[in-house]
């Protein structure tokens, strides 16, 4: 038996591989996420792990969050460098703001990855490792000297000597510096770029000329431990200062990393579902025709005295090849991925180009598993099915399966989708705790349930478009309507396939689509002044350029606003600081209670999102620890407005709290109200010359900020479609595969027809009909099931900003038309196959 | 039920005589082959299906292709139709040389001059009867001949099922439905390939009387392989072959003298 199941296997490869196709792209995805996430860790780990001393000693708090900006003083080094065991101390000044501008004037990385300004000292980072090896040049040994490391110079099209453009967020906006020399840092800097500077320059710029540092690194004496010198060190400190091992704070770093970046993993496994659910659709509906078409053979077995658990079993084993096959495929496919994924991450400046992919045991597990579990399950139906073949059958010329009641499955998928449709509006309508979440479910099991039910459901539309066939193509399309309703079920499956994909893509369409003019709305209710100066790569700016822009003749006033992450009693969260008295002149935070809210903002005070405080469980009134930099202090809630896309987040500070508590000194956004009868034109022009020399910065006026808040959205979308382009690729394949295995099924149809005098020509228009009725199906529940989706997101979220509704139409007749060509598309090559039958061969065929 | 058919097997050949010696005589060949060779794999594996053959058919006969097993009678007829490729030789159809022609037009001459009958699977599924009857004609797009289809519907007796698909037909009535398709667009020719073989000897005669009242009636042109001596009978000739060559040619045939013709050849064969 197993002889024979491994035989029909490779009787049937081409056909076998298509089903597995689905397999390969699910796993791809799942084996190409872990291999990115694990290969990103592990470029972070180099660079972690030289990037500390062997003991790191730091304010209490500030290893908690990235690009922490609380110091210590200087004088420190002395106490330290007394201590026994300890070979050398360094004070570390690090800067996470700093850019480099090219010497074609263009802004070098500041996408995603951090522009980095520290200060050099000579000592070792821990285990006598260095961070920077110089490659050229020399170190900077004063003033006006810099280091960049070589990649960043070399992009830059800097030589030693040259004279380099740095942009700061410091107090001064920008500083022209001598290239001393460049340096090669001890494992990937993952796109980020480096500026050394001397000690003292790297204090002027980034702590006021003050004797402050970050941290400050303990190198140990040979034969002390790290952990030795960390407790020889410990005493030494002050309250507020810790000491802590190299290698404790290296995993922290990491850890800190991996648990950042693992919204990458998610998003890519979200995918991957995705394509395993659609690709399931296919490998069921393979496996049926597969063993339908087989049926005389298999009860050939039973007949000579097969078991039907033997025939379910070869069924099996064909699926576990599949399986397996599929897996492998996977794999690799997924290694190509991760390479894709790489090389994009390199375009938008997370630069992974030096770090080899790395193939952790769990991700050739989970391939393996994911796989082999989806095939094993999805086949499983079919075989059992085979197993119940009657021996007789292997006499009788015209056999068809005993199918599994379709009443069932009917009533089965209307109780899921009923069930689905409750649950969503339980999430929209009533008042159940975590009302996304209900939706969520609601929808997938809506989806579902359509699914299984599209056998029924997709009767009218099949019917609807037959009715235009007959007028349209005569015979040929009551042929091709009258094929796509020989088997619903296969038909349905087929369809089922494109309708996820669609139903995802229109969901997105409709929620991109309501999302962009909210926004668009909010901005224009809301912007009230007539420029915005903000970053224009995500990273603050030098409070000198508001300074600047104060000075400009015509502008009446400016408002500053501050962000930075921070704690709001135990959670992280997104913290923000206005100015009160001047951003109600530039921006409506709350349309209806701006007049009482802002002015409440006082010292010592906090405003939350309504929604927030709800779900926060805050009041006006309450009190709330609020952490900066690792240093908590208490505020009240002093009122509460609603979520829009101009309120710069759902808590704020004001700008003096914010100041005074460590908050960062580096303005986010510069909102500019120009003086009444000012010349608005000129004061942009003006504007436009401040922050020339500063690609970091740009200036924008209502237009140009809602076209700029836009545009995350657009590219959001993108991703997603292209993703989700892969399940809709999916789904053609399994139209081709099923339209392929009719053909093969109905070759003595197809020669009778052919022998009559059907012409090629239209044997392969009556494949393309029947190939468009199975996409236009597919397509037509998805993209009604899509809005309807949209819809209630759209509702579910008005609350958050999300208000207004808008349906794509002209979008979704697109996605309609798209799948009528993919149709056409998918049916080319197995029309081709029938068409190339020969006549005689057809007639004979068995 | 099929009593409408009104023919029986005792009175058909008489009905017919005058007619038949008449036609054989005076009509120019409906069909012909000169010097049809089919020769199958290559090298060791040949095998020569048709040796050179060279035959007539004529119009308004009803002919049939007898032989044994592998004598190459299903061969010649698939050749003859345009259904299959010829290695050596012509084939004519009326005056259109087959062998000259390309796959577009061969299909349109199959569509449009010749009619088929096959022993089984002759019919499109998902189609009614009335659709399967018309479908040479709506491939074609062209409009049936009202008269003409009820006159067939009514010689072979299914004006009452003509909205049935096949699976609600019995075999017999399955393969009048095939035999009302092949006459309903008047080709110049209809090629039978065991038309009666997966038929009890009832739906045998009924399908075999109407073919034979089509050709008596209608004027039409057959050709029908078959290894059925009585199907073979309803015939005007019969042409032998053995081993891919016309060894004997029938006219007038019964199904004694056929029987002891066959057993003959066999003899010959086995000798």
């Amino acid at each position: 038996m197993l002889r024979a199941s491994l035989t029909s296997v490779l009787g049937r490869k081409l056909r076998l591989l298509m089903s597995a196709f689905a397999v390969i792209l699910g796993v791809a995805f799942v084996a190409g996420s872990f291999i990115f996430t694990d290969t990103l860790a592990k470029s972070f780990d180099g660079i972690m792990s030289s990037s500390v001393g062997d003991v790191v000693v730091r304010p209490v708090g500030s290893g908690d969050a990235f690009g922490s900006t609380q110091t210590l003083s200087g004088d420190l080094i002395a106490e330290l460098e007394k201590v026994t065991g300890a070979a050398g101390v360094a004070g570390n000044v690090t800067d996470y703001s700093t850019f480099v501008v090219g010497k074609n004037g263009k802004l070098i990385g500041g996408q995603g990855a951090p522009g980095m300004g520290v200060n050099y000292t000579t000592i070792p980072s821990a285990n006598n490792n260095v961070m920077f090896e110089l490659t050229q040049g020399s170190w900077p040994t004063q003033a006006g000297e810099i280091v960049l490391d070589a990649r960043t110079a070399k992009t830059g099209g800097y030589a030693v000597g040259d004279s380099v453009r740095v942009i700061t967020a410091g107090t001064q906006a920008q500083v022209t510096a001598t290239l001393s020399g460049t340096a090669e840092a001890n494992g990937s800097l993952v796109g980020a770029s480096m500026v050394i500077w001397t000690t003292a320059q790297a204090q002027a710029l980034y702590q006021g000329g003050e004797n402050l540092f970050n941290d400050i690194w303990v190198a140990r004496a040979d034969g002390v431990s790290q952990e030795d010198l960390r407790a020889a060190v410990a005493p030494v400190l002050p309250a507020g200062i810790e000491a802590v091992t190299g290698e404790s704070a290296a995993a922290a770093a990491q850890s800190q990393v991996q648990e950042s970046l693992k919204f990458i993993t998610y998003f890519l496994l979200i995918f991957a579902a995705v394509a395993l659910v659609v690709g399931s659709f296919i490998i069921v509906n393979t496996f049926s025709i597969l063993v339908a078409q087989r049926m005389k053979e298999l009860a050939l077995y039973r007949a000579i005295g097969a078991s039907r658990t033997q025939v379910t079993r070869s069924v099996l084993i064909e699926a576990f090849v599949v399986g397996l096959v599929g897996s492998t495929l996977g794999l690799f496919v997924g290694v190509g991925l991760a390479v894709l994924i790489k090389v994009l991450f390199g375009v938008v400046g997370l630069d992974l180009s030096d770090a080899s992919l790395v193939m952790a045991p769990r991700t050739v597990v989970a391939a393996y598993a994911v796989g082999m579990t989806v095939t094993l399950v999805a086949a499983y139906l079919p075989a059992r099915r085979a197993g119940s073949v009657a021996p007789v059958a292997a006499m009788r010329d015209d056999i068809t399966l005993a199918e599994g009641s379709m009443h069932r499955r009917v009533v089965g998928g209307l109780a899921l989708a009923a069930a689905g449709a409750a649950a969503m509006g339980a999430g929209l309508f009533t008042q159940v705790p975590k009302p996304l979440i209900w939706l969520g479910i609601g929808i997938l099991g809506v989806l579902l349930g359509v699914a299984l039910t599209s056998p029924l459901v997709g009767r009218p539309v099949i019917i609807g478009l037959g009715m235009l066939y007959r007028r349209l193509f005569g015979t040929v399309g009551v042929m091709a309507q009258e094929n796509a309703l020989r088997n619903p079920r296969r038909t349905a499956a087929t369809a089922s396939a494109l309708m996820i994909g669609v139903t995802l893509v229109s969901m997105m369409a409709v929620f991109g689509a309501s999302a962009k003019v909210s926004l668009k709305t909010q901005i224009e209710e809301n912007f009230k002044a007539d420029y915005l100066v903000s970053n224009a790569i995500g990273s603050d700016f030098s409070p000198s350029v508001g300074d600047q822009i104060s000075g400009i003749e015509g502008v009446e006033s400016i408002s500053r606003v501050r962000w930075g992450m921070g704690e709001i009693g135990d959670s992280t969260q997104w913290i923000s600081a206005i100015e009160p008295d001047t951003y109600g002149s530039v921006s409506t935070l709350d349309p209806d209670h701006d007049a009482t809210v802002l002015p409440a903002l006082r010292a010592g005070g906090i405003l939350i999102a309504r929604e927030r405080a709800k779900s926060d469980a805050l009041a006006v009134g309450d009190r709330v620890t609020v952490t900066l930099q690792g240093k908590p202090f208490d505020v009240e809630v002093v009122g509460t407005f609603a979520r829009s896309a101009t309120a710069p987040s759902d808590y704020i500070l004001s700008l003096g709290d914010w100041s005074a508590n460590g908050g960062t000194k580096a303005d986010a956004e510069v909102y500019v109200l120009t003086a009444p009868g000012a010349d608005v034109a000129a004061v942009g022009a003006a504007l436009d010359r401040v922050v020339a020399d500063l690609p970091t910065v740009s200036v924008k006026d209502l237009a140009g900020y809602a076209a700029e808040q836009a545009k995350p959205i657009d590219q959001m979308l993108t991703i997603i479609y292209a993703l989700l382009g892969l399940a809709v690729i999916i789904a053609i394949l399994g139209i081709i595969n099923t339209l392929a295995l009719s053909v093969i099924e109905r070759t003595r149809e197809i020669g009778l027809l052919r022998a009559v005098g059907l012409s090629r020509r239209q044997l392969r228009s009556m494949l393309r009909l029947e190939s468009v009725v199975i996409a236009i199906l597919g397509a037509t529940l998805g993209v009604i099931l899509g809005v309807s989706f949209g819809i209630a997101i759209q509702r579910a979220l008005a609350d958050d900003g999300f208000s207004a509704l808008r349906i794509p139409w002209l979008q979704l007749v697109v996605f309609l038309l798209v799948a009528g060509l993919v149709g056409v598309l998918a049916s080319v090559w197995p029309g081709r196959r029938a068409a190339r039958m020969q006549v005689l061969d057809a007639i004979a065929a068995e | 039920m099929m009593n409408n058919a009104g023919v029986t097997e005792s009175t058909l050949p008489e009905a017919s005589e005058g007619a038949r010696s008449t036609q054989a005589s005076a009509a120019a060949p409906a069909a012909s082959t000169r010097g049809l060779t089919k020769v199958y794999g290559s090298g060791d594996a040949q095998v020569v299906a048709l040796g050179g053959v060279s035959v007539d058919i004529f119009a308004r006969e009803f002919t049939a292709i007898m032989g044994p097993s592998g004598s190459g009678k299903s061969t010649l007829m698939h050749c003859a139709a345009g259904l299959d490729a010829v290695t050596q030789g012509q084939v004519f159809i009326g005056d259109v040389e087959l062998t000259a022609l390309k796959e577009k037009d061969l299909t349109a001459l199959r569509r449009d001059k010749v009619g088929f009958v096959f022993q089984a699977f002759n019919l499109i599924p998902t189609l009614s009867a009335r659709e399967n009857i018309l479908l040479p004609l709506s491939i074609a797009g062209r409009k049936p001949d009202q008269e003409w289809f009820d006159r067939v519907i009514d010689t072979v007796g299914l004006r009452d099922r003509l909205g049935h698909r096949p699976s609600e037909l019995s075999g017999g009535q399955q393969q009048r439905v095939a035999c009302a398709r092949a006459l309903v667009s008047r080709p110049e020719i209809i090629f039978a390939d065991e038309p009666t073989g997966n038929l009890d000897s009832r739906a045998s005669r009924e399908v075999l009387s109407f073919l034979r009242r089509s050709v008596t009636e209608f004027g039409q042109t057959i050709v029908m392989v078959t290894h059925d001596p009585v199907a073979a009978s309803y015939t005007d000739r019969v042409l032998f072959l053995a081993d891919g060559q016309v060894v004997g040619e029938m006219r007038e045939p019964t199904a004694e003298r056929v029987l002891e013709h066959m057993t003959h050849l066999d003899t010959i064969k086995g000798a």
